[in-house]
């Protein structure tokens, strides 16, 4: 297998926090690859870091020590702009609370990201674009009658199939998604697990984690991490 | 785009935002309404001083006065950019009241009315010879007789709205003048030379310079008149003041450079004659500088206002501060949720300063608006308030003001919303950049939620 073939690898990442006087140790070297088009879970117990990874590998957060590379280039080696640019360019969250902007309704809150790397001028010459394309994924995610309501006015399983819309908006080559029916029924979780299993077919690297087992199964891979490192 | 539509957002939908809006719109509202009185008292009463002794002054403060005036009044009649010159005798005097044995102390101004309203605003401080102020000392009753002007305060008293009430003509009143002549020497002339010290006067008009010290201490007399009271007539004529006034297009400071120039060289050609030595006492001054002592104490309170709303400008952005640093501490998921799809530390402070420059905006229109609305009314107000309350922002028995000034400057407008704007900036920026500084994780706790 040629080295291209990963979208994302992860070699020896530490992170600690610090609790007051103590130092927490969340992330004791963990190593991970992941290949395009792979959907993979990350499962782990409550506190065991998976998270705080999660957010390394999308540079929401730095590591104390080691290297993500995405498609080859170090994340650390990034500059603000160049970070800006890949949350918004090439990577796209979906969080467990949803994280949607209350005073925006639902078709802006899918467009923001396309907003927040345009100028006022290049927005209003491609709005339309990113209006439309905003419209689609609505479509697609059963929100089309929904585009113009405001996030308090769904459900948990619309606000996370809005907040899906919102991270697939520019078309990011990984999704990184936490904990995504942490916060909903089973039969709504199921719902937007097969949004992911959909979206995984069609060639987007999905990389999830969760405290759940049986929503790992719908993955394609399965790893665990443990007392800070990855399980084999 | 995201910075416009979230900042016309966080403006409309949040309470909090309001709180930072009116904070703005009152403290605009004051400052507005508080300048624009104040500066339009000393706006008034800046005027009012340069009306009172023309654009420039060439004289001494010496009671002596000094001599060779005429010359120097035809030198400058000569010139080109003098409009009029007007000779004044200044010095104080005792009037006597009536037949009875009451005196008191005034300042007597001995002028050539005609002169002296080319020179001066005089003639629109009179009543009875507005339009003629010619006629000034001429008593209704005998034009022959020689007549006085006495400064309003001196001779009336104001009623409650700070209203004078005339007659429909002069009443037949005399006064005696007593003053105290001078030699060219500064010694007190001697009785039975000639000189004359007591003579006795008929009232012709009042004389309203709005100018509260002049107007209650002044008595004008016939410039011949004065002059022989107070010993500066006869072969060695003195005079105290020489009022100019210069052509509409000579700028003051450089109308004064020319007059203090040919005074230098008057002067000069003067020096060794008799009486040359009361030259040296001369002065050619602006009336800006004439009238500083007086003008000084008015901007030195305008001055002192203007500090203290330096202040309130400072708890507004302290105000502006606290509202913004409780709107960030709200905000911090939203601010986690922008740096997640790619928002710059720039971006989330570009946004928090458009909001709060939107905020200073808003706030700054309804508070210019308001103190519009307001100085419009004002004086309005001021007469119900007076008519229900007795209440008045100045005693007009005291106060020489008439109406509270209410003309809004445009240059102070603008002085005063882009200050408000750029407290609102001010007080944002520090809490933005916190804001800004957030790292994505941190805002996006599940504790901040």
């Amino acid at each position: 297998m040629s080295k291209n073939d990963y979208i994302l690898k992860a070699e020896g990442v530490y992170k600690s926090y610090r609790l007051g006087a103590a130092e927490v140790k969340v992330l004791k070297g963990v190593d991970l690859a992941v290949k395009h088009g792979e959907f993979l879970a990350i499962v782990g117990a409550s506190g065991s870091g998976k998270s705080t990874l999660l957010h390394i590998l999308g540079a929401l957060d730095g590591p104390d020590k080691g290297i993500v590379r995405v498609e080859g280039r170090d994340l650390s080696r990034l500059r603000a702009r160049q970070l800006n640019e890949f949350r918004n360019k090439k990577v796209g969250f979906v969080f467990q609370f949803y994280h949607l902007l209350d005073e925006l309704n639902v078709l802006e809150n899918v467009f923001l990201p396309a907003m927040a790397s345009r100028s006022i001028l290049g927005w209003l010459m491609s709005r339309r674009r990113a209006k439309k394309r905003a419209e689609e994924l609505l479509v697609r995610l059963g929100l089309g009658e929904r585009a113009r309501h405001k996030p308090y006015q769904l459900s948990g399983g619309e606000r996370q199939r809005v907040a899906i819309g919102r991270a697939l908006m520019n078309e990011p080559k990984l999704l990184l998604v936490d904990e995504p029916t942490g916060n909903l029924d089973s039969a709504t979780g199921d719902g937007i697990l097969s949004i992911f299993e959909e979206l995984n077919r069609a060639g987007q690297t999905v990389v999830m984690v969760t405290h759940d087992q049986r929503i790992a199964q719908r993955a394609g891979r399965i790893i665990t991490l443990a007392d800070g490192k990855i399980a084999h | 785009m995201y910075k416009v539509i979230l900042s016309f957002r966080y403006l409309f939908k949040r309470r909090i935002s309001y709180l930072a809006f009116l904070s703005v719109a009152l403290c605009v509202f004051i400052v507005v309404v508080v300048m624009t009185v104040m500066r339009g008292l000393v706006t008034d009463f800046r005027q009012k001083n340069h009306s009172f002794v023309g654009d420039c002054v060439v004289g001494t403060e010496s009671l002596v006065g000094f001599a060779y005036y005429e010359d120097f009044m035809r030198l400058l009649d000569a010139e080109g950019f003098v409009e009029g010159v007007s000779p004044v005798i200044k010095s104080y005097a005792l009037v006597t009241f009536g037949d009875s044995e009451r005196s008191a102390g005034v300042e007597i101004m001995g002028i050539e009315p005609a002169k002296h309203n080319r020179a001066t605003g005089f003639g629109s401080t009179l009543y009875y010879h507005k339009g003629n102020p010619a006629k000034a000392f001429e008593p209704g009753r005998d034009a022959n007789l020689p007549g006085f002007v006495a400064g309003i305060d001196v001779w009336l008293q104001r009623d409650a709205d700070g209203r004078y009430t005339h007659e429909a003509a002069p009443a037949q009143t005399a006064r005696t003048v007593s003053c105290f002549p001078l030699t060219a020497k500064g010694a007190l002339a001697k009785a039975g030379a000639g000189v004359v010290n007591t003579k006795t006067f008929y009232y012709s008009d009042t004389s309203q310079s709005g100018l509260a010290r002049v107007d209650s201490s002044t008595l004008y007399l016939p410039f011949d008149q004065a002059q022989l009271l107070c010993g500066m007539a006869g072969p060695d004529k003195r005079a105290s003041w020489l009022c100019v006034k210069f052509k509409p297009n000579i700028k003051l400071e450089a109308g004064c450079e020319k007059v203090a120039s040919l005074w230098r060289k008057f002067a000069e050609e003067r020096r060794g004659r008799e009486l040359s030595n009361l030259l040296e006492t001369v002065t050619v001054q602006s009336w800006k500088d004439n009238r500083r002592e007086f003008i000084a104490a008015m901007e030195k309170e305008q001055t002192m206002m203007i500090v203290l709303f330096a202040l309130v400008g400072v708890t507004t952005v302290f105000i502006i501060f606290v509202v913004f640093y409780m709107i960030v501490s709200h905000k911090s998921k939203d601010i986690g949720i922008l740096k997640s799809v790619g928002v710059s530390n720039a971006g989330v402070i570009g946004l928090y300063l458009g909001f709060s420059f939107l905020v200073g905006i808003l706030g700054s229109f309804v508070g210019v608006l308001g103190g519009w609305v307001f100085l419009l009314k004002i004086n309005g107000i001021e007469d119900w308030l007076f008519e229900h309350f007795e209440f008045q922002l100045w005693d007009r028995t005291i106060y020489a003001i008439g109406d509270i000034p209410n003309q809004m400057d445009l240059g102070v407008l603008g002085i005063i919303v882009v200050s408000a704007v750029i407290a609102c900036l001010a007080g944002a920026f520090v809490p933005s950049r916190q804001a800004a500084r957030l790292r994505p994780v941190e805002a996006l706790q599940v504790s901040q939620l």
